[in-house]
Formats: structure tokens, sequence, C-alpha cells
């Protein structure tokens, strides 16, 4: 292994652990055994992690976006202009800076994945088709059941938080049920469900590279639709590409960047870069596009 | 082309929009408040 790869691999480590305990700061509630009531709350943060986790000072982006939208009808009938626009307007500012670039360097849950994948199992390839599946939680989960699915009042429920995210069941679920005996009395099928899913995905996370990121993962989906016009950016030198594949045996996402360095499941972790044997990778913010950048399709 | 860059203002300037006018409007107030309390559906109660 190159000592560039070892450096990069490093510093998005210290960036991923960092992010993981900045978001989650406030361990004095921890302690307690409540949620954080902090001002900070307020804010969204550019990766999935559950504002429900007893420290978390931030909002989840992907739980706001669905508050906002299950709670549309009912304020929009109560006379009330709360239509999201905040919400919708961080997620926009995340994805026209970076992108996916918080996926790769910033997600606690994407962190975690990495962690697991390390232990030592027969590896199994992710099917290509399963990663259009982000599209249809997005679409149905995220959008529109709590958008249209609504009681009398108007009011709708996060669908993707209640009945999918394992980060919410790990960070918050089974936090709060060991430290809160209130919470844990009232456990029931929902509960198991939910645990049975995240069980689930850590297996297949020890045999997989990041499968909720390329499979289900709301927010890294929304983040990838900027990956085309984002500041920061991954670019290639066509002209000195050998399509030997060194870049896509270490992605975490299997892509090969020569084909589409704005793929929308690059999330830009940087890991392909140090491995080129012609150094034809790169990355930077720039706006401007550049001649080696247009996509072609190579046969290896 | 510059394709990149106008895409890059346009959403750039729609984002910072809709965060400013979700501002005037209250928002950050209903995400905090829907953040500082228990999310039963997120830890799988309600």
């Amino acid at each position: 292994m190159k000592t560039g790869t070892l450096k990069t691999e490093a510093r998005r480590r210290i960036f991923q652990i960092i992010a993981a305990l900045g978001f989650n700061l406030d361990f004095l509630s921890l302690l307690k055994g409540n949620i954080s009531q902090v001002k900070t709350k307020g804010l969204c943060v550019p990766a999935l992690n559950c504002y429900s986790c007893p420290a978390a000072v931030g909002a989840c982006p992907v739980g706001a976006l669905q508050n906002s939208l299950n709670t549309l009808r009912y304020n929009l009938g109560a006379g009330q202009k709360k239509l999201g626009l905040y919400v919708i307007g961080s997620l926009g500012l995340m994805g026209i800076i970076g992108g996916r670039l918080p996926c790769g360097w910033l997600c606690p849950f994407g962190l975690l994945q990495e962690l697991v994948y390390k232990v030592p199992v027969p590896k199994v390839k992710l099917p290509a088709f399963l990663t259009n599946l982000r599209y249809l939680v997005l679409a149905v989960m995220v959008l529109l059941l709590p958008l249209l699915v609504v009681d009398t009042s108007g009011l709708g429920l996060p669908w993707f938080c209640k009945w999918v995210c394992p980060a919410g069941t790990l960070e918050a679920g089974i936090v709060l049920s060991i430290l809160n005996p209130a919470i844990r009395a009232q456990l029931g099928f929902l509960f198991a469900w939910k645990l049975s899913l995240l069980i689930l995905f850590l297996v297949w996370m020890a045999v997989s590279m990041r499968p909720f990121c390329r499979t289900v993962c709301p927010l890294g989906t929304i983040l990838g639709f900027f990956n085309r016009v984002s500041a920061f950016r991954m670019n290639v030198d066509l002209d000195r590409c050998i399509v030997c594949n060194a870049c896509q045996k270490v992605c975490p996402v299997n892509i090969r960047i020569y084909e589409d360095p704005d793929s929308s499941q690059c999330i830009r972790c940087l890991k392909c870069e140090p491995v080129c044997p012609t150094s034809c990778i790169s990355h930077g913010f720039s706006l401007t596009e550049k001649k080696e950048d247009e996509p072609v399709k190579i046969q290896p | 082309m510059k394709k990149r860059k106008y895409l890059f203002f346009t959403f750039l300037f729609i984002s910072v929009a809709f965060i400013v006018l979700g501002l005037l409007s209250g928002e950050f107030r209903v995400v905090w408040q829907k953040a500082v309390t228990v999310c039963l559906e997120c830890i799988g109660i309600g």
C-alpha cells in the first residue's frame, strides 16, 4: 500500500471520528438518559445522525424533511406558511458544496459500515441492480408516504424513520431503551422489527462494503443528485488513464471513476486517488469543466 | 462549458433563498422542537 493511501485514509478516519463525536457532543444528556435540548438542534447536520440519540446536538436532515412533509397539509389547513423550505434549502446547500462528500468523510453511519466491514468474514459483491432501490426508498418512504398518508387532522408519519432507519434504532432506540426504564417498558413489535432490520444490516455490512449507503440511504441519494453540479468534484485525466481498474478495486461503492467522475454513487472518499498508478485522478473545488472530464465508456 | 457554473450558482441561490425564507417563517424552531422531543417512531415505539 502506498504511503499516500495510508495518509488519506488516516486523515479521513480522523474526520469521521471527529464528526461522529461532534454531532453527538452532549454527553451529559447521554448520562442522564434524556435527549439533548441544545439550541443547535435546529440545524440540520450533513449526515444520517438520529436527533433522538441522547447526545445528538443537530437535526437529522432526513427526519426533518419527513416531518416537514408530514405536517405540510396540517400547516396549510391551519394557514401556517411552514413549507419545509428551511430543510430543503439546507439539503441543497450541503449538496451544492460537496455532493456526497459528507457520506465519505462525515457520516457516523458510514464510519460504522466501514468498521464492520473489517470483520474477517468472506466478502460478497453487492449486485448492481440493488443500488437503484435507494431511489424507491427516497420517493416512497421519505417523500410520498409522509406527504400523502395523513390522519383526519392532516398529520402524517415519518415512514422511513419508523419502519426502516437502522441509524435511529442504533443511536436512539437501543441507547434510550437501556438508559430510560419508561421507554424500555413500551417496546413492542415495532422495536423488534427495527432491531431485526438493524441486525440484518450489520451482517450485510460485514460481507459487503457500505450496503446501506448504496441501496437505501435517502440522504446519500439526495446528495448524489448534486454530484454533477457541486463545487467539490473529482477529475480524471483520461489521456493518462490506462484502465487498470485499480480505482475500482479499492472503491467502497465499486464504481469505475474514469467512466463518470460525477457518478451519483461516488462518496468522494478519495480512496482511488493514491492507488492510481498514473496519478490521473484528482479532486478539488472547481466550477469549470475540463476537457479530460468528459465521461467515456472504455472496455476494460 | 459554463453549464456547471450556472447550475451551481442557480442551486446555491435557490438553497440560500429557501433557508432564508424558512428561517423567516419560523422553521428553525419547528425543526428544533421536533429534534428535542423523543421521536417515538425513530426509536421504535410509536
